[in-house]
């Protein structure tokens, strides 16, 4: 073994030159896949966090005539209590109108225990101009909808509910949640206001429901457990990964190509490798048959070149971990967006770049298989008797 | 003395399409430290016979002992032991490894059959370079020699492991005159010293004189053995 390992280096070293082109060919494969790799996952990534990053991922409604939640706080605490759901948040929505001088523009008045939900919203983070609510009869409304209606933070707006009910709001804020729908029709006010104003004290119209960001993907899972331990019939639960299924299949084709680019490209490596090796034993025949005649065992024979492969493979994984993190570098470096952001963010994650060099290192050991078979089985009298 | 070595109707035929039966019925035996040498003409099957001898080749028929052992009984790993621990060879032309240095070369059948170099070992491996006249160029690279140097590694490398048996295929026939002189004035003080036995393919009726036997091939018989 040890000997077989020494004869390899020495190979290796006594050319140069071919030796550091397998492994930049090597590297370069892995490098291709460690790119595209992160760069699949980062696109990813982003649509998620895009997608549910900001909104809830499990909400339940009520399956009533008024659609009102009666009796929450037992629920809540059941919700409280899953050890899955790190934000909860209960919401009391309804329809109405904002009262402008010449003509009137629908809204969902959403009313929420602020704090809460802005865990799940980031509201605050999302603050153009102003503040979040923090009194009752405070309002916040989308930048789309001050701009559209020239309203000022600071304004008083007038709004009508379904009854022709009328309240004034102070608005203190405006937001930019970065979906236009949201941006045009929400106005958010305090828990309280949303109740007094359309008449349905202790009552709420929906839980809204993160959960951990490891298990998102679990987030149908979890809310079917939910739906057992509440165990009410009137009470609908639905999560984002129904909302979201076209998204999904085009995440999953997505990844299954990605997957498949990434085997193609192991399999050229794995094929130049195998092939390179394959010379690699034709040149070195004289040597094996030398090494053989003085006794080496077939099996030491074999070694050579299973080290070979070996040490091409570590070696070429580590620059091409080298070569793919300084292409990402470079990618999130210079192609920017006008506002400086990478056009797209690159997930780097370790345990996929650690992956890709274990497979790229078990790939060229396998690729050396045949050319260590082969040498093994060498006769050593063929290389002798033909001086 | 005793038969270090038995050849019993040996026959070696080549190709399975078109035989070319190049050894017919071969006997010999071989005395343990004896100096042998074997002449014979251009393809009258002397390497053919040596290799043989070496275990590199199977004969078609008959059967080779060597320290009473039957070779064809033997598997591939227990030759490989064989040939590493109990022969040597000198190849015309020397085969030396050329990635590894001269030192090195001679260093390799022991390696290959402790599996590490000792001080010690180093010691004697440059003690018998000294001796085949190799001390100024013991790190060289092989192929940064001359083909009398090369020669004279493999000689020292066939040494390293003190075989019972030297097998050596015309291992001056690229060399002057005066280096042949050299080197077969080496292996004979090799047999006088270490006791080993020498068999010796040599075009050169000089050098065949010198040694204890001659043993004459013709298209694959033995045509003359001679002792003195
Ligand atoms: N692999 C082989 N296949 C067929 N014929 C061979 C082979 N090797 C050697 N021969 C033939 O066997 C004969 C003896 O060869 P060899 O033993 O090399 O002779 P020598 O060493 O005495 O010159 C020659 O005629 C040669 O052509
Ligand atoms: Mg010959």
């Amino acid at each position: 073994m040890k000997l077989g390992y020494k004869i390899a280096v020495r190979f290796l070293k006594s050319n140069k030159g071919q030796t550091f082109l397998i492994i930049l060919g090597i590297a370069i494969g892995v490098s291709v896949q460690i790119f595209i790799g992160s760069l699949i996952q980062g696109l990813q990534k982003s649509l998620i966090e895009k997608t549910i990053g900001n909104s809830p991922q499990i909400s339940i409604t009520a399956d009533t005539d008024d659609k009102e939640i009666t009796e929450f706080d037992e629920v809540y605490k059941k919700i409280k209590d899953n050890s899955d759901v790190i934000a909860l948040a209960v919401a009391s929505d309804h329809p109405a109108f904002l009262n402008l001088e010449d003509t009137s523009k629908s809204l969902l008045i959403r009313g929420f225990q602020l704090e809460d939900a802005d865990v799940i919203y980031k509201f605050s983070e999302n603050i153009v101009e102003g503040r979040v609510p923090e009194n009752e009869n405070e309002i916040i409304l989308g930048i789309d909808l001050l701009e559209e209606y020239e309203l000022q933070v600071g304004d008083v707006i007038e709004i009508i509910n379904t009854n022709q009910k009328v309240q004034e709001l102070k608005l203190v804020g405006s937001f930019d949640l970065k979906v236009a729908s949201i941006n045009q029709n929400w106005g958010i006010v305090p828990l309280g206001t949303a109740q007094t104003f359309f008449e349905v004290p202790d009552r709420i119209t929906s839980f809204e429901i993160q959960v951990d960001s490891q298990r998102v993907f679990e987030a149908d899972m979890i809310s079917d457990e939910l739906e057992t331990i509440i165990n009410r019939d009137e009470l609908e639960f639905s999560n984002w990964k129904k909302q979201n299924e076209q998204l999904l299949s085009g995440l999953s084709g997505q990844s299954i190509s990605s997957i498949m680019i990434q085997v193609f490209v192991m399999i050229s490596v794995v094929l130049g490798i195998a092939s390179v090796l394959a010379i690699t034993v034709l040149q070195k025949s004289k040597q094996i048959g030398i090494l053989k005649a003085m006794g080496i065992k077939n099996s030491t024979a074999g070694f050579v070149f299973l080290f070979e492969g070996t040490i091409l493979g570590i070696f070429g994984a580590i620059l091409g971990i080298a070569l793919g993190l300084l292409l990402s570098v470079a990618f999130t470096k210079f192609a920017l967006n006008p506002d400086g952001t990478p056009v797209i963010a690159l997930y780097i994650s370790q345990s996929f770049i650690l992956l890709s060099g274990v497979i790229a290192t078990l790939a060229s050991m396998m690729a050396a298989l045949i050319p260590a078979i082969r040498s093994s089985k060498l006769n050593p009298i063929d290389i002798i008797r033909n001086n | 003395m005793k038969q270090i070595l038995e050849l019993k109707n040996i026959n070696k035929i080549y190709g399975t399409d078109i035989k070319t039966q190049v050894l017919y019925d071969i006997n010999l035996s071989f005395e343990e430290g004896s100096f042998n040498s074997i002449i014979g003409q251009s393809g009258s099957g002397k390497s053919t016979l040596l290799n043989l001898i070496g275990t590199l080749d199977k004969p078609t028929s008959g059967e080779i002992r060597i320290n009473d052992v039957a070779v064809s009984a033997m598997n591939q790993n227990q030759l490989a032991v064989l040939r590493n621990n109990t022969l040597g060879f000198v190849f015309q032309f020397h085969y030396l490894l050329p990635e590894f240095t001269a030192l090195e070369n001679v260093l390799m059948p022991y390696e290959i059959k402790h599996g590490k170099i000792t001080k010690e070992i180093i010691k004697k491996a440059e003690d018998i370079m000294d001796l085949v006249g190799l001390k100024q160029v013991k790190n060289n690279l092989a192929t940064k020699m001359s083909g009398g140097q090369q020669q004279r590694t493999a000689i020292a490398r066939a040494l390293i492991n003190e075989p019972k048996i030297i097998l050596a295929d015309e291992p001056t026939g690229n060399l002057d005159s005066d280096s042949t002189e050299t080197i077969y004035q080496l292996l004979r003080n090799i047999n006088e010293t270490y006791k080993t036995t020498f068999i010796i393919i040599t075009h050169d009726r000089k050098i065949a004189e010198k040694a204890d036997r001659i043993v004459e091939i013709k298209d694959g018989k033995i045509n003359m053995d001679i002792r003195k």
